[in-house]
């Protein structure tokens, strides 16, 4: 138990560190008792959320399958064979890409339409403005098990079970409607006056927005594409259901085929999971200047 | 300033000249709002055909005994028809109150409510928690916001996986507390211990985005607040109490909703922790889609009527979630 045992006291420290901070003391200097408790809470918590993913690290370079019950062996006799074994041996280029093109195209698309909407939504008053609101959050609500039936009988119908379009419009449908919540609030956060004097100038409301409003909401934009990307780019659920050729599978689905009931090749899939988490990393290193912005901007103040 | 956005919260109050006739009021609202309808053409259309036709038709299934035996079908060149029946409510009642229901619908339902109630406020507490510790000037601010985001930016997929390798038995986990001469649960299979590893890990996952959209609402608040109440003699709690909190209503209102509906239907942790190997752990939304694609024969109508009583108890629960926001809002000014 030790870290549930761990999470409680990193809380409870923070709830004494303000009540510690500066009682005589003049604004913005906290005594260094607080000073120290406060990096102690954040150290731990940083351990805690870096642990999990150092340790899957950690595992990928043990040879064998069942090296992760053995962890001190693996000093010994780390190697890279998993990774070489993965790259030469399965279709890893082959979902790899798969996964880019299905994440990547669900990324743009979102992020367009959902930054349309959203612009829409924040600036215009238009019949049908609230249903709309309400949709977009309503969508965030449905369980997959309603909507994952009747898709796939769509999908069927429509000829597209089995491909990259099928499985980049049934992604839509969740993210869209998130980033276009998430990218009103972040347009509401934008002055109308600059609307307005685009309107002036003599802009039509497109060019207003393509050319005024979009470059202001890059923080915004960053992070929505990065939500989508995210969620996307290892998604299980869909595509495992409606992905049915090795050809087509994600990452996330041929990660799967490692594991079987007779064979399971954890080694295999600690270093895939590896490689699978660097992308997103690269992409989260790009945005996170903005994540903070981005996520709240229009929340906290509409 | 912005525009006064109230959307999905506002009062719709629009004024109301005399009504013309209908054509006219197509015409001038369609030349009034093209634009906007326009922008969000795509999306009504998207969720027009993916989501609101799937939809209707899953409440459809929902009235029908479509299984994976009756429903339409190709085998190599032969389409076989539909045969299932349409049955009234049955799938519900069956559901809610037949044979076993406690079994099936019952024990699921409640472990999801608790699991959601659990799940949401740790988030909140430990997310506001490290808020509030990366809102104070201190030194090395920006790398522990980088690493304690970090979580949050790798694929759930690969973090359960990690979490799975960590709790197995003989893992991570238990070989620390076997150091200390703690007890050693099997995590992945011991079913009370089954759940705490399903919060744990759904914990972690969930707290960075918490805490930064928590961080995001701290630095909004103007620090002008601070220095009056400061000014007033209020406490560190006082300050926390009456500035911190009122400031972050609006952010707080959002995420512990969006927090309570993802949680709700949390799949991924659920059933990549487990597969379909824990009866005693699985959510109504691992259970409706064990229930629709996890059996053989797979039962499309239970599933889909499982689908439909969740989203009915999300809606009844958002609904009920904003008029006591509203109110809340108009008790406080």
């Amino acid at each position: 138990m030790s870290t549930t045992t761990e999470r409680p006291r990193v809380a409870a420290t923070a709830a004494s560190a303000p009540a510690t901070a500066g009682k005589v003391r003049p604004r913005g200097r906290k005594s260094p008792l607080a000073t120290a408790l406060s990096h102690g809470a954040l150290i731990t918590a940083s351990l805690i959320a870096l642990f999990p993913v150092l340790w899957i690290l950690y595992v990928s370079l043990g040879p064998g399958k069942t090296d992760y019950l053995h962890p001190g062996d693996i000093l010994d006799k780390m190697t890279l064979s998993n990774y070489t074994t993965v790259l030469n041996d399965t279709d890893f280029f082959t979902w790899f890409g798969n996964s880019l093109i299905v994440a990547g195209v669900t990324t743009v698309i979102g992020v367009m339409f959902a930054a349309t909407t959203g612009y829409a939504v924040s600036r215009m008053r238009f019949p049908g403005h609230r249903p709309l609101m309400w949709s977009l959050l309503v969508t965030q609500m449905f369980p997959i098990a309603v909507l994952i039936v009747p898709m796939y009988t769509i999908m069927s119908t429509l000829g597209l079970l089995d491909t990259h379009l099928g499985l980049v419009l049934v992604y839509s449908t969740t993210t869209v409607p998130y980033c276009a919540w998430l990218l009103k609030g972040y347009f509401d956060t934008i002055p109308v006056e600059i609307d307005e004097a685009g309107r002036v100038d003599g802009l039509s409301p497109i060019g207003t927005f393509w050319r005024l409003i979009l470059p202001l909401a890059r923080p915004g934009l960053a992070v929505a594409a990065f939500y989508s990307f995210l969620t996307y780019w290892a998604e299980v659920p869909f595509a495992s259901t409606f992905m049915l050729s090795s050809d087509n599978y994600t990452l996330s689905v041929g990660l799967q085929t490692f594991v079987s009931e007779h064979d399971s090749q954890w080694n295999l899939m600690a270093a895939t999971a590896v490689m699978i988490a660097i992308p997103s990393a690269l992409f989260f290193y790009l945005v996170q200047r903005h994540l903070v912005t981005g996520l709240t901007a229009g929340a906290s103040k509409s | 300033m912005s525009v006064a956005v109230q959307g999905a919260t506002g009062q719709g109050s629009r004024e109301r000249d005399p009504r013309p006739g209908l054509m006219e009021r197509l015409k001038r609202s369609y030349a009034k709002h093209w634009y906007a309808y326009a922008m969000i053409a795509p999306v009504v259309l998207v969720l027009g055909v993916l989501v609101i036709y799937p939809l209707v038709q899953g409440v459809w299934l929902t009235l029908t005994d479509a299984n994976s035996l009756n429903s339409a079908r190709t085998i190599g060149a032969n389409e076989i028809p539909a045969t299932y029946q349409f049955v009234g409510f049955d799938n519900y009642a069956d559901i809610l109150w037949g044979p076993g229901s406690y079994d099936r619908f019952w024990s699921h339902f409640v472990w999801t409510i608790a699991w959601t109630a659990i799940c949401v406020a740790l988030h909140y507490t430990l997310g506001l928690a490290l808020a509030l510790l990366l809102n104070q000037k201190l030194r090395g601010r920006t790398a522990y916001r980088l690493l304690l985001i970090l979580p949050w930016a790798v694929p759930t997929f690969v973090t359960v996986f990690s979490w799975r390798l960590m709790l197995a038995d003989g893992g991570a986990l238990n070989s620390v507390l076997g150091f200390l001469h703690l007890p050693e649960p099997s995590w992945l299979s011991d079913p009370f211990a089954q759940k705490a590893a399903a919060i744990l890990v759904n914990t972690w996952v969930g707290v960075p985005f918490m805490m930064i959209s928590l961080l995001g609402g701290l630095q909004s608040i103007p620090a002008e607040l601070y220095e009056a109440a400061e000014m007033d003699g209020a406490s560190a709690w006082q300050r926390f109490r009456y500035v911190t909190l009122p400031g972050l209503r609006t952010v707080s209102s959002t995420v512990v909703l969006l927090g309570v509906i993802w949680t709700f239907n949390q799949f991924a942790v659920i059933f990549l922790l487990f597969g379909t190997g824990a009866p005693d752990a699985q959510l109504l939304v691992t259970w409706a889609y064990y229930l629709g694609f996890g059996q053989q024969p797979r039962d499309y109508a239970q599933s889909a009527a499982y689908g439909v009583i969740l989203l009915s108890i999300l809606i009844v629960f958002t609904t009920f979630y904003r008029r006591w926001l509203a109110r809340n809002e108009q008790a406080n000014g």
